[in-house]
């Protein structure tokens, strides 16, 4: 059975079916895209799988363990990581700070150890710095750190969002349009970024749009529409796949 | 033009707080010595009233501060949890004689509970939804008070609260130790809030402010952090309650009406919500100031709304509510480490 398994996972709002039975297995250090076109359901299958939404029919393990219909806090704690197609940081907080949110899963004192600054306090609060500077050098962010987040360009907001998304402890990151609003330049770090969270033992699912990162990046590509998955493959067989070249421009063969 | 005046106002603020962080020790013990030498160079017991005024207004307002500064939710009823500080320490107080300390305790405890209760059944709401609620919550307390005939003594109220005394040193204004134990108080409320708002909690109390949905996806408890803020912000509510019952001696039902909790929201917006130190120049302008403008008569309260509109329009985050504009303070330990590991990066380049 593969790391991260979902089976046949439906949703509905109403008598709207936004996600009709979607099925897709990830292996550990894989980088998976999920495409579509606009409001094929993307964005819901990540929330099915972080536990904002709950499922309908179906069935998500992970690492041999069901995690659907969990809380959220459950499912950050099991290993699974978000970022946001806007981004969603905490804009009146110090990047440092930001991703230090991320950390506090894994901050085990507790209330009055905090009132006290007992050494429990000190020692794991310093764990959690350090490993929090350590994780911006790793993405690039660390001559930022002092800076409040609403300060920073857009492209290192998007870092920024992966940055504390790690910092959950996370085993597998979902990304949420990464690439959404930033220019070849900007994109083509983050896909050297992407390549080099999977050198780190990271496996990634990831929703993008644009086809550039996706075809280079991905191990393989599923493809949503209207709710139904209509393919799945490597990136070479999804580019010259009928059905999802209908589904992006309406029935019009360019394959020849 | 808009942006060079960013600018000047951002090297103020980092001049400001440069210049404090280099004198901290000489500007702590001043004022640490000014604080104590205080009620000696009174002869004017009304000022010291006015004074020890100011401080349980504080302490109220870091109080709110928590929930609304920090958690971003604004309570219109507050003056309930201090209501229910106020009234239980000062029934046991008076029918059981119980300690000044110990019966401020019971209070204490009484407000966290009422701040569950509060809590919990709001989770879901927020905004104005959340400011109507807690708007009722103050009046059913205050209704209670007054109906409760039994326990309360209704409209009547309380009379005869005995001042806190340690080892039977009565502590009154008189004396000075009313002051002192303000003074001990604030201090400890201040440190509290601030550890608590440099920790884990006080960046899920902001996370959760900022962005809910992005703050349960990083595994943030919100209904835990939220009754915690609620329960907090309770506590230090009714010490002040208690402690306000004991310097007056006397409350009832009309000492706790929806002014007061105004009064407290005023502050926390006029200081700088989700600061520490915007509490206090808050409530030394909004307590002051009613007794510096009596020459004004009837025409200051005109004049008090005057300033909360101005003060709205043009500073909208507060008089002192900026953002730090220093670097993040790590730890020695920290810096040690980080020098350690670009050393070691840079052997290792050389090799």
């Amino acid at each position: 059975m593969a790391y991260l398994q979902v089976n046949e996972i439906t949703k509905r709002f109403g008598g709207i079916v936004a996600v009709d039975k979607v099925s897709f297995e990830v292996n550990k250090g894989e980088i998976v895209s999920i495409i579509g076109p606009n409001g094929a359901g993307k964005t819901t299958v990540f929330n099915m799988l972080t536990g904002v939404y709950t499922i309908d029919e179906g069935e998500i393990v992970f690492d041999g363990k069901p995690i659907h219909n969990q809380k959220p806090q459950d499912i950050v704690k099991v290993g699974i990581s978000r970022t946001f197609q806007n981004i969603r940081l905490f804009y009146d907080l110090r990047v440092v700070e930001n991703v230090l949110v991320g950390t506090h899963i894994n901050t085990n004192y507790n209330f009055f150890d905090s009132v006290f600054r007992t050494p429990r306090f000190r020692k794991e609060e310093d764990d959690k710095v350090y490993n929090a500077i350590r994780i911006l050098q790793s993405i690039g962010l660390d001559n930022r750190r002092d800076d409040y987040a609403q300060n920073l360009p857009y492209g290192d907001q998007r870092k920024l969002e992966i940055a504390r998304a790690i910092a959950t402890g996370a085993k597998v990151l979902l990304l949420d349009e990464p690439a959404a609003g930033m220019n070849p330049q900007e994109s083509a770090e983050l896909l050297q970024f992407i390549r080099s969270l999977k050198v780190q033992g990271y496996t990634v699912i990831m929703i993008e749009h644009d086809m550039s990162v996706v075809m280079n990046i991905s191990d393989r590509i599923y493809v949503i529409d209207h709710g139904k998955p209509i393919a799945k493959g490597i990136p070479s067989e999804i580019a010259n796949n009928e059905r999802v070249i209908e589904a992006y421009l309406g029935g019009v063969n360019i394959n020849a | 033009m808009n942006d060079i005046k960013q600018k000047k106002n951002f090297n103020i603020i980092l001049y400001l707080e440069q210049f404090i962080d280099r004198f901290k020790l000489p500007l702590a013990v001043s004022s640490a010595v000014l604080l104590l030498i205080f009620p000696h160079l009174l002869t004017n017991q009304y000022i010291l009233t006015i004074v020890v005024k100011v401080g349980i207004y504080i302490i109220l307002a870091l109080g709110l501060n928590i929930l609304t500064g920090y958690v971003g939710l604004v309570s219109l009823g507050h003056a309930g949890f201090v209501a229910i500080g106020a009234y239980t320490a000062s029934l046991l107080a008076t029918r059981l004689g119980l300690g000044f300390f110990l019966s401020m305790l019971c209070g204490m405890i009484c407000a966290g509970i009422a701040g569950i209760l509060l809590g919990l059944p709001t989770l879901r709401l927020s905004g104005t939804y959340l400011s109507i609620v807690t708007l009722g919550f103050g009046e059913i307390i205050k209704t209670i008070a007054m109906n409760w005939d039994s326990v309360t003594n209704g409209t009547l109220g309380v009379k005869n609260i005995p001042s806190p005394s340690i080892f039977g040193l009565k502590l009154t204004i008189a004396n000075g130790g009313f002051y002192y134990l303000m003074l001990v108080m604030l201090l400890i409320v201040t440190l509290f809030c601030y550890v608590t708002y440099k920790s884990r909690t006080g960046r899920a109390f902001l996370a959760i402010k900022t962005d809910e949905m992005a703050g349960i996806m990083m595994g943030i408890n919100v209904t835990y952090y939220k009754v915690l803020a609620f329960v907090l912000s309770a506590c230090i509510c009714a010490s002040a309650g208690a402690l306000y019952a004991s310097l007056i001696g006397y409350i009832d039902p009309n000492t706790f009406t929806f002014d007061v909790s105004t009064m407290i929201l005023s502050i926390v917006i006029l200081g700088g919500m989700g600061t520490i130190r915007g509490m206090f120049i808050g409530s030394i302008i909004l307590i002051t100031f009613p007794e510096l403008s009596r020459s004004l008569m009837d025409y200051r309260f005109v004049v008090y709304g005057l300033i909360l509109v101005l003060m709205m329009r043009f500073r909208p985050q507060g008089l002192l509510g900026w953002k730090s504009q220093m670097p993040y303070k790590l730890s020695k330990s920290i810096t040690r480490k980080l020098e350690q590991a670009r050393s070691d990066k840079q052997e290792n380049l050389s090799q």
